[in-house]
């Protein structure tokens, strides 16, 4: 299923490619200039950004046993919002020369980076000092809160151009990555992964509330600490680079849970991996707008095709699993 | 040869509980000596506020005791590490679980969690003892059911039943009784008892149903305002605690029945 709809991908585009060319062009034996540098990559981050966002929204969603939770409420996506606003909106105080050199992408990336961290460091400095995870999770929306305050002050200030600018970041994109960031992208994420699975034991204790948790022996803060880094790493270089793509985080864990109707992170974990990767490809698929030259914002097409299933689904079966 | 040579499980010392903040210290209640031996069950009663909840915090290490000891297994119950604590005690909360799409047996199985490697897989000796655990508290038939399809009897017992498969020396059950009918308060103190003759556990509970208490309880800890005492049921009657348990204007206890009257 993954594999079908990973070639569909790279086979559909402005340009359509027959699938005969793709296996020659993947295998090696011809080269086709489109494929190599344009199609692969962007499919390839597809899958990077479908598995992460949806591994990260489960990991929130059940350290915080909160359905409504998703790989944003620690702040990440408005920190990384506020750097990239800065470097934005802001390069118009700096003026000049200084600030076309400024704007390039891999500036926006390390503003990305720059700025979920730093929020994510302030959410975890403040998460330390409380015992309730709940407050973990106001505090992530306090802040979310505050940074979007001072983005609406910046743009307040900014240019028609600049704003057009920062808004076309805010649609999201998974094209644009060179073969040299995407090994940067894909390392971070691994890493990320692999915590999460180490993670799966103390995800399942975590069902049955933190209470029984600690009387079954985990140890609730080193765990919740691991959850949170490995969803900072994933969300936040996925924000870095592809932009906030919203929806999929959130909505991935619950489709998965309506289809394989368990909470049992050991079979929850590959499944949202592989769940998430499918249906980012799909939406990509849709985006590109198969034979046109138009290319819709990816964030637009994750939620317009993504919510009616989840409502689908929730109506479908009558009853959340959650 | 029985009672006096009883392995001891808790032991505690002059212990003083309450809560303590930066400025101020509130003493909940004081100079608690009690012994919890193996095989009994122990039922822990108390007007509401006394500070039942606050003893059994302090006792399963989920609150810190203001002075005094608490001995488990003869060892400091700070000297326990989280794995090692949940390896001799195990806890059933008045709480409900966080996610109730787990099936019955999912919830017991992950009474094994102390025991299983990283990843959380069972063994063959953890699938056994589950699958034992299920059938001493009569779960087999259910044990596919969700954990949203279960009545509040049905819930408890599964709680017990996963509390058992964690195979401590000592279960603590937090109002075990509460939100259930006559029968099935009858029945899960019953089911407690047999638990407690069967495999030699020591099981202490905290509960308003007094007389189902004094019926099935080796030993009773009764907190009062001014003491706390512990003892076997039948001597605590003749000792006249329960009589001073509430205001005697309002409610009056019958020596020869064992049991309250409201006063008309």
């Amino acid at each position: 299923m993954l594999l079908c709809c990973f070639l569909t991908n790279i086979s559909l585009g402005s340009v359509s490619i027959p699938l005969k060319e793709i296996f020659s062009s993947l295998l090696g034996s011809t080269d086709n200039y489109i494929i190599q540098n344009y199609r692969l990559p962007k499919a390839i981050t597809a899958i990077l950004v479908g598995s992460g966002l949806g591994i990260s929204g489960l990991l929130m969603q059940t350290l915080f046993r909160n359905p409504l939770a998703g790989p944003f409420v620690l702040g990440i996506s408005s920190g990384a919002s506020l750097g990239v606003a800065l470097v934005i909106l802001g390069s118009g105080f700096l003026g000049g020369v200084f600030s076309t050199l400024l704007i390039s992408k891999w500036s926006i990336v390390i503003a990305a980076s720059l700025g979920s961290f730093l929020v994510l460091l302030a959410v975890l400095l403040v998460s330390s000092k409380v015992r309730d995870t709940m407050a973990i999770l106001i505090i992530g929306l306090m802040f979310g809160s505050i940074t979007a305050a001072v983005v609406s002050v910046l743009s307040y200030f900014s240019s028609a151009e600049q704003l057009q600018q920062y808004i076309f970041w805010g649609f999201g994109s998974l094209g644009n990555l060179s073969w040299y960031e995407l090994l940067i992208f894909s390392t971070i994420i691994l890493i990320g992964i692999v915590l999460s699975i180490f993670s799966i034991k103390a995800l399942n204790t975590l069902l049955l509330g933190e209470n029984y948790a600690k009387s079954l022996g985990l140890n609730i803060k080193q765990s919740r600490l691991i959850i949170i880094i490995a969803t900072s790493l994933l969300a936040g270089t996925i924000t870095a680079f592809a932009g906030p793509i919203a929806f999929i985080g959130l909505a991935i864990p619950h489709i998965t849970r309506q289809i394989f109707t368990t909470s049992n992170h050991k079979i929850l974990l590959p499944a949202v991996l592989l769940l998430g990767a499918i249906v980012m490809l799909i939406c990509d698929s849709i985006a590109q707008l198969p034979t046109s030259d138009y290319m819709l914002p990816i964030n637009a097409i994750t939620s317009l095709f993504g919510a009616p299933v989840v409502i689908w689904l929730l109506v479908r079966k009558r009853k959340m699993i959650f | 040869m029985e009672s006096n040579q009883k392995h001891i499980i808790l032991k505690t010392e002059n212990l003083s509980i309450g809560y303590k903040t930066k400025k101020d210290e509130t003493v909940v209640a004081s100079n608690i000596n009690i012994e919890l031996h193996s095989g009994e069950l122990i039922g822990l009663v108390g007007a509401n506020g006394i500070g039942k909840s606050t003893l059994l915090r302090t006792l399963t290490n989920v609150q810190s005791k203001l002075s005094g000891s608490v001995h488990l297994n003869d060892k400091q119950l700070e000297a326990y590490s989280n794995l090692d604590l949940a390896k001799t005690m195990s806890l059933v909360l008045t709480e409900s679980i966080a996610s109730k799409n787990l099936s019955v047996f999912e919830i017991v199985a992950l009474g094994r969690q102390p025991y299983t490697n990283w990843v959380g897989s069972l063994s063959e000796t953890d699938i056994s003892i589950i699958n034992k655990s299920l059938s001493d508290t009569n779960l087999n038939d259910i044990k596919h059911k969700k954990c949203y399809e279960l009545s509040d009897g049905q819930f408890q017992k599964v709680m017990i039943a996963r509390a058992l498969a964690q195979d401590t020396d000592l279960i603590i059950l937090d109002e075990p009784t509460t939100h259930l009918d006559m029968y099935h308060k009858a029945y899960i103190l019953k089911l407690l008892q047999k638990l407690a003759k069967d495999n030699n556990k020591t099981i202490l509970f905290s509960s308003h149903e007094i007389d189902l208490a004094i019926q099935l309880c080796d030993t009773m800890i009764v907190m009062s305002e001014n003491d706390v005492v512990s003892d076997a049921p039948c001597n605590l009657i003749e000792k006249g605690t329960f009589s001073n348990l509430f205001p005697k204007n309002m409610i009056s206890f019958d020596e020869t029945t064992g049991s309250f009257r409201v006063n008309k």
